[in-house]
């Protein structure tokens, strides 16, 4: 019986998805002729770059843009693309409008749907022209023969016609409109946030179908990863509306600001894209970002009353925070400058979900390779040396020293958090 | 004309009180050394007491600076599986993973006491003859052959086997043979050699080696006097890029 109203249900949501339009025929959807074809690409490159496509169009240790990459989602698996022009493995035999279509209206060459692990969401916002750019820039490269594996998507999600119902529901094409009451600069930062930067991708809550279910950049974890992003629109995460323009535009290129520092992917996305953005493009995004309004607060989790018992935990989290994390971060959690983040004001640790913060105690990490810190520090690993307990007793301690509030953080946590790794 | 000096000296004060009342401690700044940045490293890779939790922990000071970027870029790219190691190393260049290389490769430290020899003469007997003459009939070489004599590696790939603990010798083995420490790679000339040493065999050798005292003599620097029969079983510790950059 379930069955038949799920199917039922699918095959109305289906014949949704089979009466809208079809795509293209807008005004943007002619490929502009271009004077100058070098400069062209060069302006793709710096695209790619603002997109990061190499950061997934590459498998670790792998050839630039040739694919390969795994992206593991609530769905299933999948295997990025090759993207060199490779005419058998890669893109060599499409034209501008075949990418174009791809961007802007998330299709294949053939026709097909394609599935939003590629951020077309997002990356339909892209103008024309940019997205011609791009193309002719990934034409220039070396041509790479690598044939990737397919993906493994699970039932019933491999059922491709599935995606029509979820286009019908959640996807509208459309590039970027400027708005008008605001100035040129901030709709600059718009247009990257919401369009190459693809932030949405990460900085939102999806549910298990990969659906966005919360407000536009209001923050999510990350599926199937134990890394939270933060929302950049709540004072008590990563919103930034009380923050100093150049701190922002800081954080975005080096990865590291007074009261913040990016980890896990964002360090990644900051040393793979955001730190080769011209600094009037950094800035505008820190504009932009500044202005988003704030949305509901998600609570920070009820900190705890100082009774005793808690006042015991947070002595012994104290005992370990002296030990193992002061040499670094200091004895007034001020951290070290272009070294070692500051814990006191941190939001990035007294959010809500401690999962980042756990993340890091746990495994650790160096911060992101720049061109102005190619050698970056690193946090050790602590996995293999303190127990679930000790490191739910020293972040306990560090959400609620030197100022900081936050709810403690239980053994069970952080237990989750090994186990839960991929 | 008092207040007035008042009010100015209270402007003038007033970002101090600002700083100071949200409890700022100004950071200052971290030492630009590489010693400051591979600490991330040593809280495993330590020279300090490796009881207990740490004894899996093997010693990296010392060891040829080839092996040793070898070793972090497998890590890093998923060739050898060691899920602390991979999460660490995440997106961290070439250029830097070397650097960390040379830093340990030079760094000069006491080895540890080695362990008590706790298996009987005629096992420590059977270690003795394989790492001194290995046994040609199955064709497995000499561990002095490319280890060097005093089995503290051989320059530029091959890693020194003193001072380390025993339980992570035994854990190479096995994964040597289970095909776990390296994947991938073609000519895996460990892979062959531990696959044709017996247990009783590997457990000798990890215990022997454990119980033998390191020296901090400088690794051989013989890569180009290596015989060719071991450039070509051994493929997958001479990668491709690991030449001097």
């Amino acid at each position: 019986m379930k069955a038949i109203v799920l199917a039922a249900a699918l095959a109305a949501l289906l014949g949704i998805g089979l009466l809208r339009p079809p795509p293209g025929s807008g005004p943007d959807d002619a490929a502009a002729p271009v004077a100058d074809a070098a400069a062209q690409r060069r302006h793709g490159a710096y695209l790619a770059r603002a997109g990061n496509c190499m950061g997934c169009h590459t498998a670790h240790g792998g050839e630039p843009y040739a694919g390969g990459h795994v992206l593991e989602t609530s769905i299933g698996t999948f295997i990025t693309p090759n993207i060199t022009p490779d005419p058998d493995t890669g893109i060599g035999e499409w034209s501008a409008e075949d990418f174009w279509q791809a961007l802007h209206h998330g299709q294949g060459r053939d026709g097909r749907p394609l599935y939003p692990a590629f951020p077309y969401p997002d990356y339909t916002r892209v103008t024309r022209p940019d997205a011609d750019a791009l193309f002719a820039y990934l034409q220039s490269l070396a041509p790479v023969a690598q044939r990737n594996p397919p993906g493994r998507i699970r039932f019933p999600f491999n059922f491709r016609p599935l995606l029509h119902v979820w286009r019908a529901l959640y996807f509208e094409p459309g590039t970027y409109v400027p708005d008008a009451s605001r100035d040129e600069e901030w709709n600059r930062g718009a247009y990257l946030v919401q369009g190459l930067g693809h932030c949405n991708a990460c900085h939102t809550t999806r549910n298990p179908l990969g659906i966005s279910q919360g407000d536009v950049l209001g923050g999510g974890r990350l599926m199937e990863s134990n890394w939270y992003a933060p929302s950049l629109t709540s004072l008590q995460e990563g919103g930034m509306s009380d923050w100093a323009i150049e701190d922002i535009a800081r954080l975005l290129t080096t990865g590291m600001a007074p009261r913040a520092a990016a980890t896990g992917p964002m360090a990644a996305v900051v040393s793979q894209s955001l730190q080769h953005l011209r600094p009037e493009d950094a800035r505008a995004m820190a504009v932009y970002l500044r202005s988003l309004p704030e949305t509901a607060p998600y609570s920070r989790g009820p900190a705890p009353g100082l009774t005793g018992d808690v006042d015991r935990l947070l002595r012994q989290g104290e005992d370990i925070y002296e030990a193992h994390c002061r040499e670094c971060h200091g004895a007034a959690g001020q951290g070290m400058l272009n070294a070692y983040p500051a814990l006191a004001g941190n939001r990035g640790v007294t959010l809500a979900s401690p999962t980042n913060a756990i993340r890091s105690v746990l495994f650790g990490g160096y911060g992101p390779v720049t061109e102005r810190q190619p050698r970056p520090y690193g946090m050790p690993p602590f996995a293999q040396h303190l127990r679930d307990e000790e490191i739910a007793r020293v972040l306990s301690y560090i959400r609620n020293a030197w100022g900081n509030r936050g709810s403690l953080v239980t053994a069970a946590q952080v237990d989750r958090s090994r186990k839960g790794i991929h | 004309m008092t207040q007035w000096l008042r009010s100015i000296a209270l402007w003038l004060l007033a970002p101090v009180a600002v700083a100071a009342a949200s409890a700022d401690v100004q950071p200052a700044g971290a030492p630009d050394t590489m010693a400051e940045r591979v600490k991330a490293c040593i809280v495993c890779h330590t020279t300090a007491d490796k009881a207990g939790r740490d004894a899996y922990y093997p010693r990296i000071a010392g060891k040829p600076e080839g092996y040793l970027f070898n070793q972090l870029r497998n890590f890093r790219d998923g060739r050898r599986h060691y899920r602390p190691m991979k999460l660490l190393l995440e997106n961290l260049p070439d250029a830097y993973l070397r650097e960390m290389a040379r830093h340990f490769s030079a760094l000069e430290l006491a080895f540890p006491p080695p362990e008590p020899l706790a298996i009987p003469p005629e096992e420590a007997d059977l270690a003795r003859t394989l790492i001194l003459r290995g046994d040609p009939a199955r064709d497995i070489p000499a561990c002095t052959a490319c280890h060097g004599a005093d089995l503290m590696g051989t320059a530029p790939f091959i890693p020194g086997l003193l001072g380390l603990p025993r339980v992570y010798l035994l854990a190479q083995f096995g994964n040597w043979r289970n095909g776990g420490l390296m994947r991938g790679q073609a000519h895996d000339c460990m892979s062959e050699i531990a696959g044709r040493l017996a247990p009783r065999e590997t457990d000798a050798l990890a215990a022997w080696l454990a119980a033998r005292p390191g020296t901090t003599a400088r690794p051989a620097d013989a890569a180009a006097a290596l015989p060719a029969e071991l450039a070509r079983r051994c493929g997958s510790i001479v990668l491709q890029s690991a030449g001097p950059q």
